[in-house]
């Protein structure tokens, strides 16, 4: 068979087919994974409705989840949030911002060998409680923490 | 075709610490320009991560990532002298690859 993945995505379009070539082998999911931008959950506008279609409705508040991010932030265009989990086989790490337009900031996946650890800037609209989801082990956990915003980074 | 990124990557111990800022404006689309129209959402999407042809990190971004992004991360496995590859994707289909080596 002389399908290159891009022309079997390009071909399928239809999640039938995607999911046959998947059961064939000829698509490894991590692959899909890595390429596929899931519109869905990035379009969210609630938490409620981002650990939805993230397939989280009822993550376990933890202390081994760790959000590091500034208690004020002078500029909202620039929060360097960081996240940490101490938790075992950890896959994933979210980031939601509750009062930001999209709530689903980020999804990291960390593969086995990669350290449950992530840093990244993110931009705030409005002072809003920044949620960080852990999937581990196939459970949802989540720690958050308010930051303040004095001057908003999404313009308007 | 994008501006390169910076990208520093450094032993510590067992565990590689990777830096990474990407150049790239981060358009929310929900932004206006002077005369009242919305610019266009330009952002990118997926980033990925290769070490000797291992996936060992990948992200998927939303808009709500800052202007210029810089990502960190922490993978075990990797020696001096390797190269660490990273590939960003954005929302119009550009993309950019460049690559580190392990100090």
């Amino acid at each position: 068979m002389g399908y290159t993945r891009r022309q079997a995505l390009k071909a399928g379009g239809s999640l039938g087919l995607f999911s046959a070539l998947v059961a064939l082998g000829l698509v490894k999911p991590g692959d899909a994974w890595a390429q596929a931008w899931n519109k869905g959950v990035f379009e969210t506008k609630s938490v409620a409705d981002a650990l939805k279609a993230l397939g989280a409705s009822a993550p376990t508040m933890t202390a081994d989840v760790i959000v590091t991010a500034p208690d004020i932030a002078e500029n909202g265009a620039m929060v360097n949030v960081a996240a940490v989990s101490k938790l075992p086989k950890t896959q994933q790490i979210a980031y939601l911002i509750e009062k930001n337009p999209n709530t689903v900031t980020a999804v990291f996946d960390i593969p086995p060998g990669t350290l449950p650890e992530v840093q990244t800037r993110v931009k705030m609209g409005q002072t809003s409680n920044v949620m960080v989801l852990v999937k581990a082990d196939g459970k949802y956990y989540a720690a958050q923490k308010e930051v303040k915003v004095t001057v908003g980074g999404c313009g308007g | 075709m994008a501006d390169p990124m910076k990208i520093r990557a450094a032993l510590q111990g067992d565990v590689v610490e990777v830096r990474v800022l990407m150049a790239h404006e981060m358009e929310t689309g929900t932004r206006k320009d002077a005369s009242g129209k919305v610019i266009p959402a330009h952002f990118i999407q997926t980033v990925s991560a290769t070490h000797n042809g291992n996936t060992v990190f990948s992200a998927h971004w939303g808009p709500a990532i800052a202007k210029n992004p810089f990502l960190q991360f922490k993978f075990k496995g990797g020696s001096k002298g390797d190269k660490v590859q990273i590939t960003w994707t954005d929302n119009q289909g550009d993309k950019r690859t460049d690559e580190a080596t392990i100090s």
